[in-house]
């Protein structure tokens, strides 16, 4: 299919449509209507199921009734929206369940604003609902990365049978780029032949999708099922990228999503004047790119590690966690959907090194 | 299921041979029955997937031979609704209580309602907490006295029963509500008919459909089995009359 300028939540439903994904439920939100705008009309047209809820609450359950048939599922929100689903999302992970959401990430906490921000970090990474459980949360820094990384998305739920969140900032979601989608678009798949979905004790024994378990042993073994899944998912899925990553550099920057652009901005700009800075972007932010961070941070070259991110610093304690702060570590960030520039990024770089030769004059 | 032609009488198909763990005198594994029988008898059960509550009836997918899944407290018309417009083949139900349907799960039953989602709703009001252990619920009486209303249930402050029949039969949308009880065998036998009509109505893809039934919890009311359905009489009957609210095919009348 040839390329064509989609604004990427238009981009991220038609992805959806492309992965056989055919159900899908919603509750307007700003930054993200125009998805649920798209596909009230785009669904029907193939024979899909769009529901307007009433209420995100209602919406995080509606994902789980339709995911119980086998089929695949979708939600589109932005962040006070996703704190609403925070119930389901539980229940779906203990229930085993595939399902793909979707945050356009807006500025908070509370009602916050309707600009673009990275502040649900934590809340996606780090559990948001109850329980022992994770989410698989990927993170894409342009419009075709989210249109591939929405495609994915289904098949790793179904993978894992485990939600998958796409954190996107506002950013991504309002912004047109130009976008190619694959040349054939899936099947709606066919659960008939499923060993979990709900399709009707024909001829077999009655199926239960659940997550409450009263036997604390029970409860414990549903537990380290998922944590078994968590580990494959931690060997299999980890996704990252480099950018102009070399002995060379002076330092490394960690940023993920649209920050991680901008910061690339910032990069090409520093190489014109002779410092050589690189760029680590997180694609999955759960599994963390744990082994290869460190790796990267641990290189003789590297005098300090950068983090940029657009909230007051979530990511850079698991960078702290996973380069076990070999070297020293700086964040930079704004947050309120206010974007840290390129200058500003510079500007970072060039007081840590100033820092850095202050030190070696002394010693 | 025994094919011995004298057999006149045996547990529905609909239903598994596990024991409940229902109280003494406790009328679910009534309205369990009823349920199964009319999934047995419109030829339903090998289609039909239940949704189970938060509350007394939380592990009643141990009871039924269909598929179930579980909701969060009060959300089982929205996982109802998913399921079902997922695979409108199938039949769906949800089963809950009124702490569950009447309280934290009254946006869910009222907006499925209101969309005219085609599945059928058992509401079983017992007008208390039971599994919480005896708190007030929505359908508390006035001065009944619950572990949260100790002196009685005031109405200056926890306001009057919700009647959820009555409210949702107000919407618009075409569907059948109707209220039954089973403290008689009487009662018994005219809430199973609007059962029966409630999933006969979905499975011929009719409309949303709620039978709510008045039902007894002698454990949490503090009297015993026999005194409880006399109480259930006396007091729930007159201020939740049993009938029919909403029917669509009643041609006469505000719903025609």
């Amino acid at each position: 299919m040839a390329k064509k300028l989609m604004k990427g939540n238009e981009a991220l439903g038609e992805a959806a449509i492309a992965a056989g994904a055919l159900n899908y439920f919603a509750y307007p939100i700003t930054p993200q209507s125009e998805v649920a705008e798209y596909l009230c009309w785009r669904l029907p047209q193939i024979g899909g199921n769009f529901v307007q809820a009433e209420s995100e609450v209602a919406v995080g359950n509606m994902l789980f009734g339709a995911a119980a048939t086998g089929k695949r599922v979708f939600t589109t929100s932005s962040s006070p929206g996703i704190s609403l689903m925070q119930e389901a999302i539980s229940y779906m992970a203990g229930a085993h369940l595939p399902v793909v959401l979707i945050n356009i990430m807006r500025g908070g906490p509370g009602l916050g604003g309707i600009l673009p921000a990275q502040s649900d970090y934590f809340q996606a990474v780090k559990g948001g609902g109850h329980g022992d459980y994770r989410l698989v949360v990927l993170a894409p820094a342009s419009v075709q990365e989210a249109v591939d990384l929405m495609i994915e998305s289904f098949d790793i739920a179904e993978r894992y049978l485990t939600p998958v969140m796409i954190v996107a900032d506002g950013m991504i979601g309002q912004m047109m780029e130009s976008v190619e989608f694959p040349k054939k678009y899936r099947q709606q798949n066919d659960p008939s032949n499923s060993d979990w979905a709900l399709t009707g004790a024909k001829g077999r024994t009655a199926r239960i999708v659940k997550s409450l378990f009263l036997d604390g042993k029970k409860l414990e073994d549903n537990c380290l099922k998922l944590e078994a899944k968590y580990v494959e998912i931690r060997k299999n899925e980890v996704k990252y990228e480099l950018y102009k990553v070399s002995n060379k550099n002076k330092i490394l920057i960690t940023a993920f999503g649209t920050m991680a652009r901008i910061c690339q901005t910032a990069i090409d700009e520093l190489e014109e004047e002779k410092i050589s800075v690189g760029l680590m972007r997180p694609i999955s932010l759960y599994p963390f790119p744990e082994k290869e961070m460190f790796k990267e941070a641990n290189k003789p070259n590297i005098l300090a590690i950068l983090d940029i991110e657009m909230s007051t610093g979530q990511m850079v304690e698991d960078v702290e966690r996973v380069t076990k702060s070999v070297k020293p570590i700086e964040f930079f960030g704004h947050t309120g959907g206010i974007v840290p520039t390129p200058e500003e990024v510079k500007d970072k770089v060039y007081e840590i090194l100033k820092k850095f030769k202050k030190d070696k004059k002394k010693s | 299921m025994s094919s011995n032609p004298n057999t006149i009488f045996n547990r529905p198909e609909s239903l598994s041979d596990n024991i409940t763990h229902y109280c003494p005198g406790c009328t679910h594994g009534v309205i369990h029955r009823l349920v199964a029988e009319s999934l047995d008898e419109l030829g339903l059960r090998e289609r039909a997937v239940g949704v189970a509550p938060v509350g007394c009836s939380v592990l009643i997918y141990n009871y039924f031979n269909c598929d179930f899944m579980e909701a969060a407290h009060g959300r089982a018309p929205a996982l109802a609704t998913g399921f079902k417009r997922t695979r409108p083949d199938m039949i769906v139900f949800t089963y809950q209580g009124d702490g569950d349907l009447a309280s934290i799960g009254m946006g869910e039953i009222v907006h499925a309602a209101n969309r005219g989602e085609k599945f059928t709703t058992i509401f079983v009001n017992n007008a208390i907490y039971g599994m919480t252990g005896g708190q007030m619920a929505p359908t508390t009486m006035p001065l009944q006295k619950t572990s949260t209303s100790p002196a009685g249930r005031d109405v200056e402050k926890a306001g009057f029963p919700i009647r959820m029949a009555e409210l949702l039969a107000t919407l618009k949308t075409p569907s059948f509500i109707a209220r039954g009880a089973v403290h008689t065998p009487m009662h018994i036998v005219q809430t199973k008919k609007l059962i029966k009509k409630a999933f006969r109505l979905q499975s011929e893809n009719k409309c949303f459909s709620m039978v709510e039934v008045l039902s007894t919890c002698p454990t949490n009311w503090g009297i015993d089995p026999n005194k409880s359905l006399q109480w259930l009489t006396d007091n729930m009957q007159p201020y939740y009359p049993l009938g029919i609210y909403k029917d669509p095919e009643k041609t006469n009348g505000e719903d025609s």
